[in-house]
């Protein structure tokens, strides 16, 4: 019937373009206008025109930026590693755990992933600052040994100085790594869920130690959660913003930062919009990567 | 020393016990000190000196700040109807549909869950400036527009998912036999299929709340001067001063993430129940 194949087409339209319609206006369209942006050039204040210049891309790879993107890639790769290190052993024990404590380890590492960014930024300024809580706990420590020594007849151990935990790399990288932990912990869960358990028990009956299997049988099997929570975590640690801002100093710039410049207070829109390409680029090549080595196999859950 | 333990029973072990002490300890103790220092009674934050409520009666003074409260739940409010909307669509098109093109129209659903958001930030304050400039002067809600627009822009692809991995569950069956029974397509979503997504359209919505609730950087790109949300308001406050009025702003933010939470993960679970 006719009547019915227009109905039915016409429920195809009603579905298909609201959301095609939304995504290509409100999403795609905009990063168009970025990329035509990276090809302009500055006339005048508010004037850009696109003439199909490389300039800003040559000028992206003068060696102060390049510089800021090997260090952005350091930076999220340094993190990447101390979330695999830190967050394997817990992803570990939260597959081991009975029954009634595994949904309770869960959302205990989801509950800070789901608390705002900038207020858990803000909670490690408190603690790193030099009156923060680190240096008061030192400075207790400090204060005791000195009087401890003194009891004991020796020298005390003069002012204590706070450390300068804040606003340097350090403080960088132990924010991103705080704010990154369940990107790693998750998708590193799910692998490990999926492992055969038999498997790590055979491998111990055979007389392997601990180690040994965990670097033998555990890790090769769990390989690909393990690229899975690589990539998860380096992606947004590459494009972090605001931990770079309110923690870092002058020297620990990541490429977000640079690119906000450009928009905000350079106003030199096309070299901004040219770096904001080669992140994206940067970006997708970490993705591609991902579906390369888990090619073949099932989608990765890491559910969220 | 050769402890009798079952050799998978890893959480026996007290250095896996000391290792996730220390990470959990790690991941809370700033959170909970930052809570509990907006009942400190002392303008410096490290040493505890009685309980107080002035930094919470201070906050609902602030008006500057109760506005951007206002400003951020009008605006996950509007995001999260139009994410519901757009999101489900989405999903549908993608379970039901064959047509050319669809695995170009699903990589583009599922781009802004992975474009950095430093770029989608900058892409819509290009946008809103450059192309659509949003009039300043607009009344009140009108005037969230472009944030709003952001907002679902990044919250939709969630609900997508949220709403496509239900969809994965239903039996077609269902909508075939409602038909055969007379119903239209329209009849059909409407009494078999929506009532078998609502739990997921509960959980996606409440995502993209909490998302939109949360946002910073790329409101940071897309507000205009005039228009301040609760993340941005609470950023221009500790870029002056680590301060117990900033404590309890954000200790408001985090109960209000962790109800929406909770009511998520209910919903879910709900929704996983019923999969049959």
């Amino acid at each position: 019937m006719a009547t019915q194949t227009q109905e039915r087409r016409l429920a195809f339209l009603a579905t298909a373009l609201p959301p095609i319609f939304w995504v290509v206006v409100f999403f795609l369209a905009p990063l168009a206008i970025v990329w035509a942006y990276s090809f302009g050039q500055n006339v005048s204040l508010t004037q850009v025109d696109i003439t199909g210049t490389f300039a800003n891309y040559v000028r992206a790879l003068q060696p102060l930026y390049l510089g800021i993107f090997v260090k952005s890639i350091v930076v999220a790769g340094v993190t990447t590693l101390l979330c695999l290190i830190i967050g394997f052993p817990v992803a570990l024990s939260i597959v081991f755990a009975s029954e009634r404590w595994r949904p309770w380890m869960l959302l205990l590492v989801m509950l800070p992933f789901w608390t705002n960014l900038l207020i858990r930024t803000y909670a490690l300024i408190a603690v790193l600052r030099t009156q923060g809580y680190v240096n008061f706990t030192l400075e207790w420590l400090w204060n005791n040994a000195s009087w401890l020594m003194t009891m004991v007849g020796l020298q005390p151990l003069g002012d204590f100085t706070p450390l300068q935990l804040l606003y340097n790399n350090f403080a960088v990288v132990v924010g991103l790594v705080y704010v990154h932990l369940p990107f790693m912990v998750l998708p590193l869960y799910a692998a490990l869920d999926r492992l055969d358990k038999s498997l790590i028990e055979a491998s111990l009956d055979l007389g392997a130690g601990h180690s040994r299997t965990l670097f033998s049988i555990v890790v090769p099997l769990a390989l690909p959660g393990i690229i899975s929570g690589i990539i998860i975590t380096f992606v947004p640690a590459l494009g972090a913003y605001l931990t770079p801002d309110l923690l870092g100093g002058p020297d620990s710039q990541m490429i977000a930062n640079v690119i906000e410049r450009q928009f905000k207070k350079a106003n030199d829109w096309p070299f901004g919009a040219a770096l904001s390409f080669l992140l994206m680029y940067a970006t997708f090549a970490a993705i591609a990567l991902r579906a390369y080595f888990s090619r073949g196999k099932a989608a990765e859950g890491h559910g969220i | 020393m050769a402890l009798r333990r079952a050799p998978l029973e890893y959480n026996r072990t007290w250095q896996m016990r000391a290792w996730l002490f220390g990470v959990f300890f790690f991941l809370y103790a700033p959170l909970v000190a930052l809570i509990a220092f907006s009942f400190n009674d002392s303008k410096r934050n490290i040493v505890w000196r009685g309980f107080t409520l002035n930094y919470y009666h201070k906050l609902f003074n602030d008006q500057v700040l109760m506005i951007a409260f206002a400003n951020s739940l009008t605006i996950a409010f509007f995001a999260t109807i139009i994410s519901l909307a757009i999101g489900a669509l989405a999903a549908v098109l993608l379970w039901r549909y064959r047509f050319t093109g669809k695995t170009a129209v699903e990589g583009a659903f599922t781009l802004p869950l992975v474009v950095p958001e430093i770029c989608m930030g900058v892409s819509m304050l290009l946008f809103f400036t450059r192309v659509i400039p949003w009039p300043n002067d607009l009344m009140w809600p009108l005037s969230l527009g472009s944030i709003i627009i952001a907002h679902v822009s990044f919250c939709f692809p969630f609900v997508a998912l949220v709403v496509g991995a239900r969809l994965a569950s239903f039996n077609k069956e269902q909508e075939e036999a409602a038909r055969d029974l007379g119903a239209n397509d329209w009849q059909a979503f409407r009494d078999v299929l929506l009532p078998h997504m609502r739990p997921a359209l509960i959980a996606g919505g409440l995502l993209a709340f909490t998302l939109s609730l949360d946002d910073f950087v790329i409101t940071f790109f897309t507000s205009g001067p005039d228009t301040v949300t609760f993340p941005v308001k609470v950023y221009s406050m500790l870029r002056f001063s680590v301060n117990p009025e900033v404590n309890a702003a954000s200790t408001m933010l985090i109960l209000l993430t962790i109800v929406l939470m909770i009511v998520m993960m209910v919903m879910q679970s709900r929704a996983q129940k019923g999969k049959g």
